[in-house]
């Protein structure tokens, strides 16, 4: 089985983001800058595949500016075996996102593409559903739990009320949930082979994919700020305040 | 023209996630209501106040909300409406993207506002910034943040209850099972009280201490990430950016330092209430009451409080 796993350039999670002054966007020049944190999880996913012999290649792809290489080099040394970088500056879609990963999938023929369920960043939640639409795929989103069966592969996704299982045909479409695994630290002999492993650059037009956004950001706000209250204390303050000021109980 | 809102449901009505995509919904044009399962959710359907229309089909093709035939059914009736819309619950997020890339349209995920027919806000960054965006394709497809729309009352609607059409299976998944959990507590991005627990409490059994309470204030009990990858609380009560949003009139949060991930989940709340032994805890901040103290002497206490009239 081959496998794709498409990584995203995101602020890191553990920035707390400022919105810019002229209400444009945010902050993200000078901010330390990560691998998605569900994309961590994708390429767990993808690395355990192959160590437990159920897959044969992973490619790990990124979308955006010249240094989503550090992420894609990322991906490598956690175990992925070569990337590809969809070079372009500007804003990404995740519709333009599936376009382009879809032209990629029709050069490379994956059996299944492993997604982050959401990126941090916009999040839209949507990558994997759209790409999956795109190619005409079965999709399992929210996975905490992949396995091959049965010539397919059967998914138990994290629902609104627990937990349910799919099986899917392949190839398909899967995005991971936080409960899938632990991702691993990348070793520094890993970090230093992964220096090795080739990266291919392509640009949208190579793919002859219009990446136009559809959506324009009118302007970016904070939102309103909540005020730090009072402590109380004791227990018994605190439900006479609920009660006769706040009166929510 | 007409606006179209696909349902959730509990097996026999549509659920308040649901009335609150209606109330998004009702700014757009005639809402029409998509239910795919008993009678008794589409006639709660008609109900609903604002509901024009109400389409419904009992095929066990969409019992269990497989994304593929649901999105071939919806792409077969787009044409008819100029937005499609859906509660952002994992079903809603699951399908609406897919549907949206059939229409090649770009999904407007997560809406907290409407400005105008092509204008949204939405949430980004975990909640830390609220982009206006507008959309440029000729169809609007979206989910709803149930937490930023107050819902259409249940009652007060007689829409028609009409057929919905039928549609084709793909034949590219199969559903094999699933582990629902029944509870009698209200549901969580629905309920008036919400009593969440986080790391602090230390195991699955001491959660007990939280559901207790939850009890006495009739309340849904949420938990934090950190809860939830411990293996205290099952993954449907994960309160936070990336789990449920809430907004009840109460939020309790019980040993949770508040991270901006947890916070992203449930600062829209009307009232909170922190409960932590660390003075220093971020969720201090976003805190209306603030109690410092040991959450295993301050819960029983709040508890036989509570009590007390």
């Amino acid at each position: 089985m081959k496998l794709l796993v498409p990584v995203k350039r995101v602020v890191d999670y553990n920035v707390k983001v400022r919105v810019k002054a002229d209400h444009t966007g945010v902050e993200t020049a000078n901010v330390k800058m990560s691998m998605n944190p569900f994309d961590e999880i994708a390429v767990e996913e993808a690395v355990r595949l192959k160590e437990k012999g159920a897959a044969t290649e992973i490619i790990a792809v990124s979308a955006g500016p010249t240094a989503c290489q550090e992420q894609i080099r990322t991906a490598l040394a956690m175990g992925a075996d070569r990337g590809i970088l969809i070079e372009h500056d500007g804003i990404l879609e995740p519709l333009a996102v599936a376009k382009l990963l879809k032209a990629v999938i029709a050069k490379e023929s994956p059996d299944l593409v492993i997604l982050g369920k959401q990126a941090i960043d916009d999040d839209m939640n949507a990558t994997g559903q759209m790409l999956a639409a795109l190619l005409g795929w079965p999709q399992g989103t929210y996975a905490s739990k992949v396995e091959p069966a049965d010539g397919g592969i059967k998914v138990t996704r994290e629902v609104d009320g627990g937990l349910e299982r799919l099986q899917l045909k392949l190839p398909a479409i899967v995005t991971t949930d936080l409960r899938l695994n632990e991702p691993r630290y990348a070793s520094l002999p890993n970090i230093m082979k992964a220096r090795k492993k080739p990266i291919e650059t392509l640009k949208p037009a190579d793919l002859g994919v219009d990446v136009s956004p559809r959506l324009t950001v009118l302007k970016v706000e904070e939102p309103p700020k909540r005020q730090a209250g009072k402590k109380v204390g004791s227990v018994q303050e605190l439900v006479e305040k609920l009660r006769n000021e706040a009166k929510v109980i | 023209m007409a606006v179209l809102v696909l349902a959730d449901h509990d097996g026999s009505a549509v659920t308040q996630p649901t009335r609150s995509a209606v109330a998004a919904a009702s700014k757009l044009g005639d809402v029409t209501v998509l239910v795919l399962g008993p009678r008794s959710a589409a006639d709660s359907a008609a109900k609903v106040a604002g509901v024009a229309k109400v389409l419904h089909t009992e095929d066990a093709l969409y019992t269990n909300g497989l994304a593929e035939p649901l999105a071939a059914l919806l792409v077969s009736m787009a044409p008819e409406y100029s937005h499609l819309l859906a509660p952002a619950s994992a079903a809603g997020k699951n399908v609406m993207p897919r549907l949206a890339a059939l229409l090649d349209v770009q999904v407007i995920s997560d809406i907290a506002g409407v400005v105008d027919a092509d204008t949204f806000v939405r949430p980004i960054y975990a909640g830390n910034a609220l982009a206006t965006v507008k959309s440029a394709d000729p169809k609007k497809v979206i989910t709803v943040r149930a937490a930023s729309f107050d819902p259409a009352a249940a009652e007060g609607g007689s829409a028609a209850v009409e057929a919905a059409p039928k549609g084709e299976d793909p034949g590219l998944s199969n559903f094999l099972g699933a582990e629902i959990a029944k509870s009698e507590r209200p549901e969580l991005t629905a309920a008036k009280v919400v009593v969440s627990g986080g790391r602090a409490m230390g195991s699955a059994e001491n959660f007990h201490i939280i559901e207790s309470v939850a009890d006495k204030l009739g309340a849904a009990v949420g938990a934090s990430r950190a809860a939830v990858d411990a293996g205290y609380a099952p993954n449907d009560h994960q309160v936070g950016q990336t789990g449920k949003i809430v907004a009840p009139d109460l939020y309790i949060a019980v040993g949770i330092s508040g991270a901006i991930q947890h916070l992203a989940g449930m600062k829209d709340s009307k009232v909170i209430v922190a409960i932590n032994k660390d003075e220093e805890a971020p969720i201090f901040s976003v805190a209306d009451y603030g109690l410092v103290g040991d959450l295993f002497k301050v819960m029983p206490e709040f508890e036989s409080e509570l009590a007390k009239k």
